[in-house]
């Protein structure tokens, strides 16, 4: 592959209000390559789902992108004109959001909403809209499409209308989807069901996925690489199996300790669970430094002075000046 | 659907029916009608002929069974005061006052919808301000006076318009008409201001912050994030989920329209059914008064009748009953 697909560099996301300028996402850099799936983890707050808005471009006012590049292959588009940039969401950024009850239009049938977006991109007529719609649905897996595609949302269950959305996603064929939240609102079976889509979608047709989720076993299950942030900016990155068993954040470590495991070696008598003192700050109150450093374990005086930036520990990168003279 | 409907006809006629009852009792209220069309000199066996002759020794149920016979026939009586059919004069007084109502009501919708919206994209132009600030003077000041500073305007100073009656009309059949002269539309500008004016500003307002809400709701998100164009988000996506309170607003406030068209009927000397009302309270012309009175609950009827009709139009998630039989 020559570079990846979509490259953010430094990206810094602020909010102007009347008592100072709040920064959401504040030097956050991340690169997905074609057909791999970046998890990005964090709490509410973070900032990825504000990540994610900023590089589709809907990024609600007054926010703003502040300072950083995003690159689509190779392309700035940031700070691209409003039609210049509708062109590319959804011909080549596709968007699914979390809740799939209320992502669709009620008052239209699927139908309706598949085919005004595919002739909202693609210059075809409407009779083979409604061809493509019908074969979009049988590719997300809503059994018989045909029945199904004159039907309104509401007739659809939830998991049901969770592949509608990404068949929406799909419509254009996009080379990357950002998946905010797509499983929050869904139970777990059909959880499964969603994720082993968006990885098919992955292998079958090359598809980036930019998968935003607070859940750590979504990410571990779906994804290739995983971004954790922590108060709008990465905390570490790097490939999946290596952030969930060698942490090297001890921000990380404390997300990791935090899960539950059940059944791997059950009956064996394990500690409590373990947690994080103190909450993750607010956006007015980021501390100097790392902005992890009042709750870490294991800060010295650096931490509290300085900032770290990303620093290369063996395949993944970690914000924290305990790397910073090597692992 | 079908079940809907005849349940609701039900209803409708039971409505009527209590109306009609109402209308009914004005006759008995106002005191005995063979001392007020006799007089105090008759004897008593001329009270005794009249007494049997309109049938007033029957029981109260029999006579009321007989008035709600005759009125669905269209058959109120003679008016007191012209001693004429009564279902004769309001035929003839009806055309004036709906198309007085029509007008207004068009008036009030298109104008109410456009500024609405309007003022919902563009929230926070000079014009939009301008607009909003000119809704409230329409909220709050009175219809008559309204119409009077109308007439003043336009009407004295300026001299453009009319300041009362119909200007010249022209018959079809029954109906005569004020649409097809130049002075009858003329003399139509001012009245259906006057009469839409407040419906006009509600409208405005309604659709105003209906769309406010609609736009900050996740299906137009994702809609922008399919790449719809602005347009297609703004007046396909939006506004029709506005037009449901939309469409009951309006219903109801057509009926109001033409019950309340009274006072500008009378501020503008327009020869409708409000005049005519007017007219008949101060001389007591109950015939008048009671037909009157079954044909505003009947408009005010039917118009609820076609708003839930209208909402199966435009809402699919009432049709779930239609649709489940459909599987």
């Amino acid at each position: 592959m020559s570079g990846p697909l979509l490259e953010v560099k430094d990206l810094r996301v602020e909010f102007p209000t009347r008592r100072g300028t709040l920064v959401a996402v504040d030097g956050a850099s991340l690169a997905i390559a074609p057909g791999e799936i970046l998890g990005v983890v964090g709490e509410s707050g973070a900032g990825k789902s504000l990540t994610g808005m900023a590089i589709i471009g809907l990024l609600e006012p007054p926010g703003r992108i502040a300072a950083g590049e995003i690159r689509l292959a190779g392309e700035r588009i940031d700070g691209l004109p409003y039609e210049q940039m509708r062109r590319i969401r959804g011909r080549r950024i596709g968007a699914i959001f979390q809740d799939p009850l209320t992502s669709l239009n009620p008052l239209f049938t699927v139908g309706e909403q598949l085919t005004e977006t595919i002739l909202a991109h693609l210059e075809v007529t409407p009779a083979a809209a409604r061809t493509r719609a019908l074969a979009l649905l049988a590719e997300v897996g809503i059994p018989a499409p045909q029945a199904r595609i004159d039907h309104y949302p509401h007739q659809f269950s939830g998991g049901m209308r969770q592949r509608v959305v990404v068949a929406l996603a799909l419509c254009a064929e996009p080379r990357l989807i950002i998946a905010d939240e797509p499983t929050t609102a869904l139970d777990v079976s059909i959880q499964a069901q969603i994720i082993a889509l968006l990885r098919r979608l992955a292998r079958e047709h090359g598809t980036a996925v930019m998968l935003i989720t607070h859940d750590m076993g979504v990410i571990a299950e779906t994804a290739d690489r995983v971004a954790v942030m922590y108060a709008g900016r990465i905390a570490e990155i790097g490939p999946v199996r290596e952030v969930i068993h060698a942490p090297r954040h001890p921000y990380t470590a404390g997300l990791m300790g935090s899960i539950p495991k059940v059944g791997r070696g059950a009956g064996k008598k394990r500690g409590r669970l373990v947690q994080i003192e103190g909450a993750m700050p607010r956006l007015n109150a980021i501390p100097p430094g790392c902005a992890f450093n009042p709750r870490c374990p294991q800060r010295f005086a650096r931490c509290a002075a300085e900032r770290p930036e990303l620093i290369a520990v063996g395949t993944t990168a970690a914000a924290c000046w305990l790397y910073a003279d090597g692992p | 659907m079908l079940a809907f409907i005849l349940r609701r006809l039900a209803q409708a006629a039971l409505v009527m029916l209590t109306v009609g009852l109402i209308a009914f009792s004005l006759f008995r209220f106002v005191g005995d009608p063979v001392l007020f069309m006799l007089g105090q000199e008759a004897t008593p066996e001329d009270r005794t002929r009249l007494t049997l002759l309109l049938g007033l020794d029957q029981p109260f149920y029999v006579q009321y069974a007989g008035f709600v016979a005759r009125a669905v026939q269209g058959e109120f009586g003679i008016s007191l005061r012209q001693v004429r059919p009564v279902s004769g004069m309001i035929l003839e007084r009806l055309p004036a006052t709906l198309e007085l109502a029509l007008v207004a009501a068009v008036l009030a919708l298109v104008a109410g919808i456009v500024m609405g919206v309007y003022t919902a994209l563009r929230r926070n132009s000079w014009f939009s301000q301008a607009l909003l600030a000119l809704s409230l003077i329409g909220v709050s000041l009175p219809t008559f006076l309204i119409g009077i500073l109308l007439i003043l305007v336009f009407a004295v100073l300026l001299g453009w318009l009319p300041s009362f009656g119909r200007g010249e009309t022209v018959d079809l059949g029954w109906w005569s008409t004020g649409f097809l002269t130049a002075s009858g539309l003329k003399a139509l500008i001012l009245p259906s201001i006057t009469l839409g004016l407040f419906q006009m500003t509600l409208i405005q307002r309604l659709v105003r912050t209906e769309m406010l809400e609609v736009l900050r709701t996740d299906y137009i998100k994702f809609a922008r994030a399919r790449g719809l164009s602005d347009r297609a988000v703004h007046f396909r996506h939006a506004l029709k989920n506005t037009l449901v309170p939309v469409i009951t607003i309006t219903g109801l406030q057509l009926g109001a329209i033409i019950a309340f068209a009274i006072i500008t009927e009378t501020v503008f000397q327009w020869p409708g059914m409000g005049l005519l009302f007017i007219q008949s309270v101060q001389f007591a012309d109950i015939p008048v008064m009671a037909a009157y009175l079954c044909l505003i609950a009947l408009f005010f009827v039917v118009i609820n009748l076609v708003v839930d009709l209208l909402y199966y139009a435009v809402d699919p998630r009432l049709r779930i009953d239609r649709a489940a039989a459909a599987h």
